[in-house]
C-alpha cells in the first residue's frame, strides 16, 4: 500500500515544510490593480454612453411597445349614436373571478333592446386583468386597452364608472389591447389560408392532370 | 384648542418654512429607499423595475434596504395573510418616520381574488396606505408610475403644517365596502 502510494504522482511530492505567506508586491501595496479594475468599468461607461445600445426605456417619456393582445384598463364600447353597446346581461360580472364588476340594469327605452346598465362599476383594484369579462361578452361592450399607468392615492378612487370607461379612450387602434376581434389580423390570417389552398389546389390539379396523362 | 397646532397654523405660512420644505421635499422625494419586502408575485415585478431596461434608480429609489430601519418606502408586493398581517405590522413600526407605503397588486390592495378568510382584504387594514397600484401583477412601468404618484404626494409635504402628511387616524379601517 505504501509503496503504490510512493509511486502516487501526486502524494510522493515532497511536502513543504512551512507555508510561505503571500507577498504583496509594491503595485498591490498601493492598491494600483484596483484602479485597472475601475477602468474596465469607466471603459464600459464611455462607451455605453457613447455608442449605445442603451437598454433603458425611459419610462414617463417613452413606452414600451406592447402587444395588442396586452390586457390593461377597460373600455366600454358604444354603438354610432353614442350609446353603451352593453345590454346588461351580466355575464362578464358572473365570469369574473376577482367579482370586481359592478352592473344594476336598467330599462331601456327603445324595445328592441331589453335592458342597459344604470351603473356599471369595475374596481381597478379588485381586477385581475384575466380578460374573462372581454371573452364573455356577447356584445363585444366590453374590451381592454393597452393603459396600464394606474395608481390610486385612496381605494375609492379605484371605482371606475360607465363614464371614466368610456370616456378617456378614443378607438385609436393603437391603443387597444384584448378583444375579441382584430380585422386586420383576421383578414391577413384568411389571406394566407386562401393562398395555402390555392396552392394545394393548383398541386392536385397538376398531379390529376399528370396521372391522366 | 391646542397651542401646538395654532403655533403649526403660524409656521406654517412662513417663506422661510416653504422654502426649506421645498428643499425638504426634493431630498425626501429623490432619494426614497424601498424596503427589500416581497410576499408572493409580485415582488417578481419589483425585482425587475430594478433591471436595466426599467431602471428606477432614475427616480431615486434603487437602494432597496434589507432592514426596516433604513427605509423609508413599504411596497407590499403581493399577498398579505392573516397570519403575516402583524408580521407587516411590525416591519411598519421598525421604519423611521418619514415613511410611506405603497400597496402593490390585487392582492395587497385589497385582497384580490383571494376572498377567504386567510387573507387580509387590503394590507390598509393593517398599516396606511399612500398609493395602491392595480394590476396583477402590475407591470414594471406601472410601478413606476405608483411610484411618480408617490413622489407628487411626497411634494406636498410640509415640515411645519401636518398638511400632507398622514395620521394616524387617517388608517383605512373602513375595510371592504362592498
Amino acid at each position: 500500500m505504501r509503496s503504490e502510494m510512493l509511486r502516487d504522482p501526486v502524494l510522493s511530492r515532497p511536502r513543504p515544510r512551512a507555508v510561505t505567506p503571500y507577498k504583496k508586491s509594491l503595485a498591490e501595496w498601493l492598491y494600483l490593480p484596483l484602479f485597472g479594475g475601475l477602468m474596465v468599468t469607466l471603459r464600459h461607461f464611455v462607451r455605453n454612453l457613447i455608442k449605445g445600445p442603451r437598454y433603458t426605456i425611459e419610462y414617463p417619456e417613452k413606452r414600451r411597445d406592447y402587444s395588442h393582445r396586452f390586457r390593461g384598463h377597460h373600455i366600454l364600447t358604444s354603438r354610432p349614436d353614442g350609446s353603451l353597446r352593453c345590454v346588461a346581461c351580466f355575464l362578464c360580472a358572473t365570469a369574473c373571478p376577482a367579482d370586481c364588476i359592478k352592473i344594476e340594469s336598467g330599462e331601456h327605452p327603445d324595445v328592441n333592446i331589453e335592458k342597459y346598465p344604470v351603473v356599471y362599476e369595475i374596481d381597478m383594484l379588485r381586477c385581475v386583468f384575466c380578460g374573462y369579462c372581454v371573452d364573455a361578452c356577447p356584445e363585444e361592450a366590453i374590451i381592454m386597452s393597452n393603459n396600464y399607468d394606474m395608481a390610486y392615492f385612496h381605494r375609492d378612487q379605484s371605482k371606475v364608472g360607465k363614464n371614466d370607461l368610456m370616456k378617456p379612450y378614443t378607438f385609436d387602434p393603437s391603443q387597444l389591447g384584448y378583444r375579441p376581434h382584430y380585422p386586420e389580423e383576421d383578414a391577413q390570417r384568411a389571406k394566407m389560408r386562401r393562398e395555402a389552398f390555392n396552392l394545394v389546389q393548383a398541386a392536385r390539379e397538376a398531379g390529376a392532370t399528370e396521372v391522366a396523362s | 384648542m391646542n397651542p401646538a397646532a395654532d403655533i403649526d397654523r403660524e409656521v406654517a405660512g412662513n417663506v422661510l418654512t416653504t422654502t426649506y420644505d421645498k428643499i425638504a421635499n426634493w431630498a425626501r422625494r429623490s432619494a426614497v429607499w424601498p424596503m427589500q419586502f416581497g410576499l408572493a408575485c409580485c415582488a417578481i415585478e419589483m425585482m425587475a423595475v430594478l433591471d436595466p431596461r426599467h431602471d428606477m434608480s432614475r427616480f431615486g429609489a434603487e437602494v432597496f434596504r434589507a432592514t426596516p430601519r433604513q427605509s423609508d418606502l413599504m411596497i407590499v408586493a403581493g399577498t398579505v395573510t392573516e397570519k403575516m398581517a402583524p408580521i407587516v405590522r411590525r416591519l411598519w413600526d421598525q421604519m423611521p418616520e418619514p415613511k410611506w407605503a405603497m400597496a402593490m397588486g390585487a392582492c395587497a390592495t385589497c385582497g384580490g381574488p383571494y376572498r377567504t378568510y386567510a387573507v387580509t382584504q387590503g394590507v390598509d387594514r393593517v398599516i396606511p396606505v399612500d398609493v395602491y397600484v392595480p394590476g396583477c401583477p402590475p407591470r414594471p412601468e406601472a410601478l413606476m408610475w405608483g411610484l411618480l404618484h408617490l413622489q407628487r404626494k411626497i411634494d406636498r409635504m410640509s415640515i411645519a403644517g401636518q398638511k400632507g402628511f398622514r395620521s394616524k387616524a387617517n388608517l383605512n379601517l373602513g375595510g371592504d365596502r362592498r
